[in-house]
């Protein structure tokens, strides 16, 4: 048996003799390029490469996630009830773990059943009970390792005994078990507990039974619980969730799920496939809150435990995190159906195989563009960023721009497909502002509408897309965006404020028309009509750059061109948010990217109880209308069909017509994708699509190989170039030592 | 000696004490603890509850100063201020705003800094000064000029494109070694390269350009003429006389810069992506995680003072002349 030192001195030795072979040797002697960032014979595994930008997710535990970089893990750890047909468009939800898709049924006040096509006013709960699939098992993890007595391996445990425990991988038994509706009960039951502050926990309890009441329970429990502990300590006694529930949510059975929620809420269906409602086995909640853990970030957020396809065998913060095969995963089969083309397309290749394709994906930070462009390129990366929908967009931009950048992508197979998402991008008007919001008065209120009008007529959305969105984004009509029922496309869909129909198509109304709505508001030619004064307005923009970029530099052309200034208050985006929950904010812009796949999402954006300002919702504009308030009370109760989209119709008219936003735009989501990586379908909607993609090891290899052969010659070249300089050089010191003080050479005598 | 050492050292403290309460003002200046809560936080819907747990667990929701609500002396010491302040002079950083140890981050991440630290600094002095004598031996000709000017530009130059212009070369054109990346064991020589070259020659001009009149000074003096006059040949004139006079100011610079190579470079560990202290200092910055910033800051203070102590006592050693009282 070798001394360690040997081994190392050999290991030395075999580095140095393979770089001299100019190519890198590891393990059965296979080759990788020298300029690789893997250990050797990487890219032979079934292993995706990605990366993730800025900093490591966040948030692991469910019931805190809420950002779209953490959901390439969480979706792929974890599995909500239902979830979403990886190819179908619209998206269309489908069982996970539950056996089907379930429709509720309501119950009036006595709690007896109604039929499906009861009043809505009769309806006092909607229930749901979900049968959950039998025999899936969670990933192996030591929070379920047992002794052979059938103690639990790890708990509990002292300080002490962590003091060599950092990671998941320092816990050496590990240990499963069957999921059962319990486990979901204790994941709704944690939504409420002041402990996690699930940003999720206001919205779910206002509609389901008995939650609002029960967070304030736990939080009186977590209080007395907490009566002998220093303030700020991360050691708390568990809180013990299974001990404490309320009637919202209960298990039937160790395979059914009731959820009981408030009168109709047809989107409830909607929260069921996100991870708010994942999974929580209690043994992990009482594992990761014993004393120490926390110190040592072994909790939920950082150590997932989850049935999905995938598990995180690796985590080190900033730097790599890697999601490896989970061996106890029930399997599930690649759909057979998709959109018209995507058979054309080669996505239904493999139908009914069953997933996940891949054995680990591994995450590795890059921070800067250049490296992260320059390591795809180089095919060092399979997708660039897995969780982004503006990569691939940005690279049909630069391919679009530049006749060298399509070629070298053509050449590399880069498959960069689009879509257009469920999330639009608006500028909205402050309702509570005098000059551009409601108005106190009947006459305020209709002039203060036609200077919105005006605005929106002269702020050319096209130019804007066609500038600096490169056409990578379709203009928006009205706030609904496709693939969403209540979209309409064609004539119907224009807005009759903003554009007139020509030819079937939306034309812009002219700048006379806006100048003439902006005199009718009592701006002529940009001044107030009584005092003269200039018509100055004011842009929060949340860029910082001190106000000057290019894009603002356009708005303010855009204004112009009505005689109306506009003066932008440039802050950083803490302070904006800070400006938008005062409701001080004239004008501004900003985003949306739906939670689920239905109107509601977006039109309650309009919506008057969810004002931002005072109440904190998510009707940033402040925007209040009665008769839109009450379509949107009626709208978001019915189920889909010509009832609800009729509805949404109406509410988009009256939009259109207030012109509380100026609609703005739907961006364009795209991936960017390796010619290996098979099965690529751009969706910000299916989080979980790591499952069904595959790579082609062989391709991978063979082209990674050929796209990267070192280039030594200018390396020859350069320590030529030096040694013709220091030739010269070395013969000048030569000679000057032998000079004398005449400056003859003296040759020194041997 | 030994007085002078002490003496030092207390006023280190007192630059310690100060250097914290610089660092709290000028960062609560320009955030406060429900920005800090809500950037960490993140997400698309932020709740005023998350923001109050957050800043509870992590004793933000105190004043900065003055507590007026408390009595006696919890006014002060039940503060934002003195929690976290007081636990640093004992080199306890706590944790981060992520609920991370500061202390075995740092101790995790100051190896891959000193991976590239260390080589950078011994290679970019050996470099420097090897450049720098050859400027001096042809001093007043046309090598001596143009090398001058191409120290005056390379020093122009931002490191940044250094950066940037050696990725372009070694790593797509040339395709030698990776863009970016790090990795354990000897397989990091291949991703310190890259970053260990650009800091060289990204330094090159300036210390060269210093080193130059270092020597060129010390060449001007009256021993080095008696060097010459006794039939010295002019490599034993440089290298044994005046490379080592001119040694006392490059070492005692060198000694106070050595505790500085624990902090890592900002930049370079960014665009490397070498998991280094500095890298970790930038992540703390885009984040406003102040319990990061305000150790790093400390450490950097601590480690700076120390060098300028141990610099002095070099001087000391390497100038027997030299006494401090």
């Amino acid at each position: 048996m070798l001394a360690k030192q040997e081994v190392q001195v050999k290991k030395l030795y075999l580095a140095i003799a393979c770089s001299a072979a100019l190519v890198g040797c590891g393990p059965l002697g296979v080759e990788s390029p020298i300029n690789s960032p893997y250990a050797a014979g990487a890219e032979t595994k079934n292993v995706l490469y990605t990366a993730f930008t800025q900093r490591s997710p966040k948030y692991l535990d469910p019931a805190r996630s809420y950002s779209t970089d953490e959901t390439p893990y969480t979706y792929n750890i974890y599995e909500p009830l239902y979830g979403y047909h990886y190819l179908k468009r619209p998206y269309e939800l489908i069982p996970r773990t539950a056996l089907e898709v379930v429709d509720p049924v309501y119950v009036d006040k006595q709690g007896n059943k109604l039929s499906a096509e009861a009043a809505v006013k009769d309806i006092a709960e909607s229930v749901y009970d979900i049968p959950l699939r039998k025999g899936i098992q969670y990933q192996p993890h030591p929070v379920f390792a047992r002794e052979a007595d059938g103690r639990f391996s790890y708990w509990p445990l002292t300080s002490e005994q962590l003091t060599d425990k950092f990671v998941m991988s320092d816990f050496a038994q590990q240990g499963s078990r069957e999921l059962t509706a319990h486990d979901y009960v204790y994941a709704i039951r944690r939504l409420a507990s002041p402990r996690v502050a699930s940003p999720i926990f206001s919205t779910l309890a206002q509609h389901v039974v008995g939650m609002k009441e029960y967070g304030t329970r736990l939080r009186e429990i977590d209080t007395a619980l907490r009566k002998d502990v220093p303030v700020g300590s991360r050691d708390l006694p568990w809180l013990d969730l299974r001990s404490v529930g309320f009637s919202g949510v209960e298990a039937l059975d160790e395979h059914t799920l009731r959820i009981r929620v408030k009168g109709l809420y047809p989107q409830f269906k909607y929260w069921l496939a996100m991870t708010f409602v994942a999974p929580i086995p209690w043994e992990a909640d009482r594992f990761y809150s014993q004393p120490g853990m926390a110190q040592r970030n072994l909790t939920l957020n950082n150590w997932p435990v989850g049935t999905g396809p995938y598990m995180l065998t690796e985590s080190i913060q900033n730097r790599r995190h890697v999601l490896t095969r989970n061996p106890n995963f029930r399997g599930e089969p690649y759909p057979c159906e998709g959109e018209p083309a995507d058979r054309a397309k080669g996505l239904l290749n493999d139908c009914g195989k069953m997933t996940p394709f891949i054995d680990r994906i591994v995450f590795n930070i890059e921070k800067e563009s250049i490296p992260l462009q320059g390591k795809f390129m180089q095919g060092y990366y399979d997708v660039p960023q897995v969780d982004r929908g503006d990569t691939g967009v940005a690279m049909l931009v630069a391919a679009s721009d530049s006749t060298e950048k399509a070629a070298l992508y053509a050449k590399h197979g880069i498959q960069l497909p689009t879509t257009v998402e469920a999330q639009m991008q608006y500028f909205g008007f402050n309702w509570r502002d005098p000059v551009v919001g409601r108005g106190e008065t009947p006459e305020q209120q209709v002039r203060n509408r036609k200077l919105r009008q005006a605005l929106s007529i002269a702020f050319n959305w096209e130019e804007f897309v066609a500038i600096f969105q490169n056409d990578q984004a379709q203009v928006a009509y009205g706030p609904v965006p496709p693939g969403i029922l209540g979209y309409q496309s064609g004539v119907s869909g224009i807005n009759p404020v903003v554009y007139d129909v020509v030819g079937g198509k939306a034309q812009r109304k002219s700048l006379d028309q806006a100048r003439q709505l902006l005199a009718e508001a009592g701006y002529p030619n940009g001044r107030h009509a009584t005092t003269g004064e200039p018509l100055v307005l004011y842009f929060d923009s949340a860029s910082g750059g001190g106000g000057s970029s290019p894009t603002l530099d356009w708005m303010r052309r855009q204004f112009a061109q009505i005689n109306v200034q506009l003066d932008i208050r440039s802050t950083d985006y803490n302070r904006f948010q800070e400006k938008m929950a005062r409701g001080v904010a004239q004008m501004y812009m900003w985003g949306w990217v739906a939670d689920y796949p239905d109107a509601e999402n977006f039109l309650f954006l309009l919506y008057g109880p969810n004002v931002k300002a005072e109440k904190g919702g998510e009707n940033a504009s402040n925007y209040v209308n009665p008769e839109y308030d009450a379509l949107f009370e009626k709208m978001r109760d019915l189920p889909d069909g010509p009832e609800k989209e009729q509805l949404i119709a109406q509410m988009i008219k009256i939009v259109q017509e207030d012109a509380p936003w100026m609609f703005g735009l739907f961006p364009k989501s795209g991936g960017a994708f390796q010619q290996w990586v098979g099965n690529a379908k751009p969706t910000q909607m299916v989080r979980n699509s790591l499952q069904y993609m595959t790579i082609d090891t062989e391709l991978r290899s063979k082209k990674i190989a050929e796209w990267n052969p070192p280039v030594w010659w200018p390396l020859l070249v350069l320590f030529g170039l030096l040694g013709v300089l220091v030739w010269p050089a070395w013969r000048a010191l030569r000679q000057q030592a032998q000079q004398n003080a005449m400056g003859d050479v003296v040759e020194t005598p041997k | 000696m030994i007085g002078y050492v002490v003496r030092r050292m207390f006023y280190g403290v007192l630059i310690l004490i100060g250097v914290n309460l610089f660092t709290f003002v000028l960062f609560f200046a320009v955030n406060t603890p429900d920005d800090m809560a809500r950037l960490a936080i993140g997400g698309q819907r932020v709740s005023a509850d998350a923001i109050t747990k957050w800043k509870v667990e992590r004793g933000y929701d105190k004043p900065l100063f003055i507590n007026t609500q408390a009595r006696g002396l919890e006014q002060y010491t039940d503060t934002i201020f003195y929690q976290r302040s007081v636990p640093l002079l004992r080199f306890d950083f706590g944790a981060s705003d992520e609920g991370r140890d500061i202390g075995r981050e740092i101790g995790k991440r100051m190896w891959p800094s000193l991976a590239l630290a260390i080589p950078t600094f011994i290679l970019g002095l050996l470099v420097s000064i090897a450049f720098a004598l050859l400027l001096v031996f042809f001093r007043t000709t046309h090598l001596d000029f143009w090398g001058v000017v191409l120290c005056v530009v390379m020093l122009s130059i931002s490191g940044l494109f250094y950066i940037i212009a050696g990725q372009w070369l070694f790593s797509k054109l040339l395709r030698l070694v990776p863009y970016s990346g790090f990795t354990g064991g000897w397989d990091a020589l291949k991703f310190l390269a890259l970053p260990i070259l650009v800091a060289v020659i990204a330094r090159l001009g300036p210390e060269a350009r210093f080193l130059r009149s270092l020597f060129l000074e010390e060449v001007g003096k009256d021993y080095v003429r008696t060097a010459r006059a006794k039939g010295l040949s002019e490599r034993a004139v440089l290298f044994k006389h005046v490379l080592r006079n001119a040694m006392l100011p490059i070492l005692t610079g060198a000694v106070s810069a050595l505790p500085l190579l624990f902090m890592g470079s900002l930049i370079s560990e960014s665009f490397f992506g070498i998991p280094g202290l500095g890298s970790y200092t930038i992540d703390a910055i885009s984040g406003q995680d102040f319990s990061v910033v305000r150790a790093m800051v400390f450490l950097g203070a601590a480690l700076y003072i120390l060098g300028l102590i141990l610099a002095d006592i070099s001087y000391t050693l390497a100038d027997p002349r030299v006494r401090f009282e």
